[in-house]
């Protein structure tokens, strides 16, 4: 049983040693999980405003369906991915599969409905109340998808982190679709379970406490650009 | 900019025009022509269905009946609210804002938008955050971004029903400096003294129906409605 104490000691030795497999391991994670963020707001912001203010039959499916898929296993995710790219898969000339790409795909599909279906009950209420001066400035609903994300930006950016923390903390997506191959595919979480199954649980402690800090570093910067533009502009 | 329109403004006319909201009858079929650059008062107690009339009239919704028609094209408008919707942005952007939509472009944004700010008492204000103004503030605001749209035909609801004695000043001084540029002024309001200040031609609404459309001389001093001579008398008329 590793005390949380030699846990710590594992932890901050680690971070003194500077070790290079280390430093591959985390700028990976975040290279992955930010990536996987990036594509997936550029995707899902759009469209969840899309989804505030068109009405159509079927919406109410399609809602129901986003939020049903925030709570998607990432084991599943991460096998669809496999099947997909995998060489008989339908992708599988890509030749995608056991490679960061694939890491970042699985985790798109992951992080995908968290900021699509959020984003949709932000805009919905925003667009609530902007709805009769947009509509009296003759703005086409198209038209209003960038003014509505803008405006509702704050709120937004915690969507955001939340779609962050769900890729950075899942491991089942990346391991099946990753493989946990030592210096290519290898992430924090991987590297956790890796290093429990090994026994080693010092380490994987060690590590689990690296991550939360990284995780905790970037939701903090994130918070204060954004209590600095909520003072700024109100 | 804004060198305002002389030419006539298209009359509006609404003909039977009636709204049913969940099988009430929100607005009783209503016909009525509004033409000229008047300023035309929409009165009334509260639930007359004065803002709805005015929101059929500005296209913001479509009658359940009936039909409004502009005779010619369709005159440029704005509407000012009660309480102004402002944009998450500072005083100058909101105002930047508008022209963006209709595509000026970027460098004489900037000068318009400051323009429309001093004009309106609000050039020192231009990088404050627009939701932090005070409420007088704000609806100068308003007018601001609506002068910007230089509208043939303004609608105005009740944009001072929540203000203090100096900001209504100023905003019925801008609602006259509109006038004066030409555009017609179509205002509700429950406030008679403002009615007297402000309306050369009064609508009289109650229970969702147009009971009165005559000149602010006349409704005032001989209304031809039982409950417009007791709304003027300043009874509860239900």
């Amino acid at each position: 049983m590793p005390t949380s104490e030699n846990a710590f000691s594992t932890a901050l030795a680690l971070i003194l040693s500077m070790d290079s497999a280390l430093i591959s391991i985390v700028t990976l994670s975040l290279q992955v999980s930010l990536m996987a963020v990036l594509i997936a707001s550029l995707l899902a912001l759009p469209l969840g405003a899309a989804l505030a203010l068109w009405h159509f039959p079927g919406r109410n499916a399609v809602i129901v369906a986003l939020n049903a898929l925030m709570g998607l296993p990432p084991v599943v995710a991460g096998l669809c991915v496999y099947l997909l790219l995998s060489r008989a898969g339908p992708l599988g000339e890509w030749g995608l599969l056991f490679t960061p790409s694939a890491m970042v795909i699985a985790q798109v599909i992951l992080v995908l409905p968290i900021i699509a279906a959020l984003t949709r009950q932000q805009v919905e209420a925003l667009h609530g109340e902007y709805a009769e001066q947009l509509n009296s400035l003759g703005l086409s609903r198209r038209r209003m998808i960038p003014t509505l994300l803008w405006d509702a930006r704050f709120g937004l950016l915690t969507v955001i982190l939340a779609g962050f923390g769900r890729a950075s903390a899942e491991v089942g997506a990346v391991m099946i679709v990753g493989g946990n191959i030592d210096g290519v595919t290898r992430v924090m979480t991987t590297s956790i379970v890796l290093e429990t199954s090994k026994g080693n649980l010092p380490m994987a402690l060690g590590l689990g406490i690296i991550l939360l800090a990284l995780v905790t570093m970037i939701n903090a910067i994130a918070h204060m650009i954004g209590e600095t533009a909520k003072r700024r502009l109100g | 900019m804004n060198a305002h329109h002389t030419p006539p403004v298209a009359a509006l006319e609404l003909d039977n025009v009636g709204f049913i909201h969940r099988g009430h009858a929100l607005l009783k079929p209503t016909s009525l022509r509004l033409a000229g650059c008047q300023r035309t008062l929409i009165m009334g107690p509260n639930g007359a269905g004065k803002s709805l009339l005015m929101r059929l009239a500005h296209g913001l919704l479509t009658p359940t009946s009936g039909t409004v028609r502009w005779q010619g094209k369709p005159p440029a408008q704005a509407m000012v609210f009660q309480r102004p919707v402002l944009l998450r942005r500072s005083a100058l952007d909101n105002l930047t804002y508008v022209l963006a939509i209709h595509k000026i472009s970027r460098q004489n944004r900037k000068t318009q938008a400051i323009n429309a700010l001093d004009k309106f008492g609000l050039a020192h204000l231009a990088k404050r955050p627009a939701r932090v103004l005070s409420g007088g503030e704000q609806q100068r605001l308003a007018l601001a971004r609506a002068w910007l749209l230089n509208p043939q035909v303004l609608f105005l609801d009740e944009p001072t029903s929540a203000l203090d004695p100096a900001a209504i000043k100023a905003v019925e001084d801008a609602v006259l400096e509109f006038h004066h540029s030409g555009t017609r002024i179509v205002m509700t309001t429950h406030d008679l003294h403002q009615a007297r200040r402000l309306a050369n031609d009064v609508l009289f609404m109650h229970n969702g129906a147009l009971l009165e459309h005559t000149p602010a001389n006349d409704f005032f001093t001989a209304p031809t409605s039982h409950e417009a001579a007791a709304f003027i008398r300043g009874e509860l008329v239900w």
